[in-house]
């Protein structure tokens, strides 16, 4: 490292005595004046151009909101939906975070034990941040004169569940169609199992929450 | 009452897509294909069909780019989607090569905010966390970071703010030491016990590795032991370790 930096400062001497040498020579030649007025009008004072990368509007980012269906373990199906936003790092990937609210229903105990209730608050809400794949790319066709561009992906992640004032955390996979509409505009279908451990019941156990969504994002 | 609003957002909505467009036609950038041909997909993506191809010599505009891929327009106004790799084979209108600013090793070296999310081991619970920094010199970066730990017991939320060294910036790994201060909230699990929420600030020393990906993205692994200030009689010290993945822009 330091016998290149040796070097450069060598070359750089070298380098500036030599312009300093040139630089010095002309005038010791004799030009007449005429011929040095005309040397002056044409001197080449050309402008730097400007060669920075050019500035394109990237639309990497993906945010909307869905609706669905979630089944809560042991407390029924009940509606959920949610905001979420995506950031695509690349062609295959990209990162998700959603934010997600439902409501839990009764269990069948509660069904049949006329005023048992079971839960303090029945607020269903989770977030997480999620890793995705488009592994099937593709187009939809839509009769003779459409075709939407698509994508199947798989994706999965980490995040929070808020179930009965307590906090869990979850694992979350799934898959989803991305379809686009137009260039900025999509549309997902998608189900996700939420994972987490709860002895809500009684005794811990993992508990599967299966979800099923459709929504709606806009590129930007 | 009601309707007025929605009227405002209508009207906002129409402006916006009937007058906005026109002052950006105008803006694009434009290059001109210098490979024997530039191909054009009907989307950003490898698979999808090559349905036209640019000649030589021809000039395209580029419209928006997502990810590795460029919606360019050709003069007789079609659209496609062109790789990234034939992109960088195009001259720009001064001659010189097409450059991006993509991520890169150089970049990463001075780079000023970084954003990402890490998971992990907070003394036994699992944590999640997002961060945010400001880097205001390579090696000297602040860092915002919101923390949720899920335990059995308890649950805590966790919002620090602290300062990181990154000791060689300009390595592809390099280690980083740290130091901070918070404010942790924790709420007891309703099933455990009658325990009341508490709210206590803290303060924190780590140490971590800092690692470049690709592109715009780099890893993170952090340490960082942190000190709870109590009102009881003792304070509590806590471990926490946790990997991440970040951005940099």
């Amino acid at each position: 490292m330091e016998v290149r930096a040796g070097l450069f400062l060598l070359t750089s001497v070298v380098l500036a005595a030599m312009t300093a040498g040139c630089a010095s020579a002309p005038p010791e030649i004799e030009v007449p004046q005429d011929e040095r007025e005309a040397a002056r009008i044409i001197d080449p004072q050309i402008e730097r151009r400007d060669v920075a990368p050019p500035k394109i509007d990237s639309e990497n980012f993906e945010i909307g909101a869905f609706a669905g269906i979630l089944e809560i373990e042991d407390f029924g199906s009940n509606p959920v939906y949610g905001v979420r936003g995506a950031y695509h790092i690349a062609e295959d990937l990209f990162v998700e975070a959603a934010l997600g609210q439902s409501e839990a229903g009764l269990t069948s105990a509660e069904e049949l034990g006329g005023n048992l209730r079971i839960l303090d608050d029945r607020d269903f809400t989770y977030y997480n941040i999620s890793l995705g794949y488009n592994f099937l790319p593709g187009e939809v066709f839509l009769g003779r004169n459409y075709a939407l561009n698509s994508a199947l992906y798989v994706i999965g992640g980490i995040g929070g569940t808020r179930f009965n004032t307590d906090d869990h955390f979850t694992f979350n996979f799934g898959v989803g169609v991305r379809l686009l509409a137009t260039d900025w505009l999509a549309i997902h279908m998608d189900v996700r199992d939420h994972i987490f451990a709860t002895d809500l019941l009684g005794r811990d156990k993992a508990t599967n929450n299966l979800e099923g969504h459709l929504g709606v994002t806009v590129f930007f | 009452m009601g309707r007025r609003p929605f009227a405002l957002i209508a009207l906002a909505l129409v402006y916006l897509t009937c007058l906005a467009p026109p002052s950006h036609a105008a803006e694009y950038a434009e290059v001109v294909v210098a490979d024997p041909y530039l191909e054009l997909h009907t989307g950003p993506g490898r698979g999808y069909p090559v349905f036209h191809v640019v000649e030589r010599g021809a000039a395209v505009e580029i419209l928006k780019r997502r990810t590795d891929w460029f919606l360019v327009r050709t003069e007789d106004r079609r659209e496609g989607w062109v790789s990234r790799e034939q992109m960088l084979q195009t001259l720009q209108p001064t001659g010189e090569l097409t450059t991006f600013q993509d991520g890169s090793r150089e970049h990463f070296a001075q780079h000023r905010w970084e954003a990402g999310v890490q998971a992990g081991d907070f003394d036994g619970a699992s944590v999640i966390s997002v961060y945010g920094a400001w880097l205001f010199n390579p090696s000297l970066q602040v860092d915002v970071t919101l923390s949720h730990v899920l335990g059995e017991f308890s649950n805590s939320y966790l919002a620090n703010v602290g300062i990181t060294h990154v000791v060689v910036p300009e390595w592809r790994v390099s280690p980083t030491v740290t130091l901070g201060t918070g404010v942790i909230h924790t709420e007891p699990q309703s099933t455990i016990a009658e325990l009341e929420d508490r709210t206590d600030q803290v303060g924190y020393v780590g140490a971590g590795v800092r690692a470049y990906l690709a592109r715009r993205m780099l890893v993170r692994l952090d340490y960082r032991s942190y000190v709870l200030f109590t009102s009881r009689d003792d304070n509590e010290e806590i471990d926490e370790w946790k990997l991440g993945l970040a951005f940099f822009f």
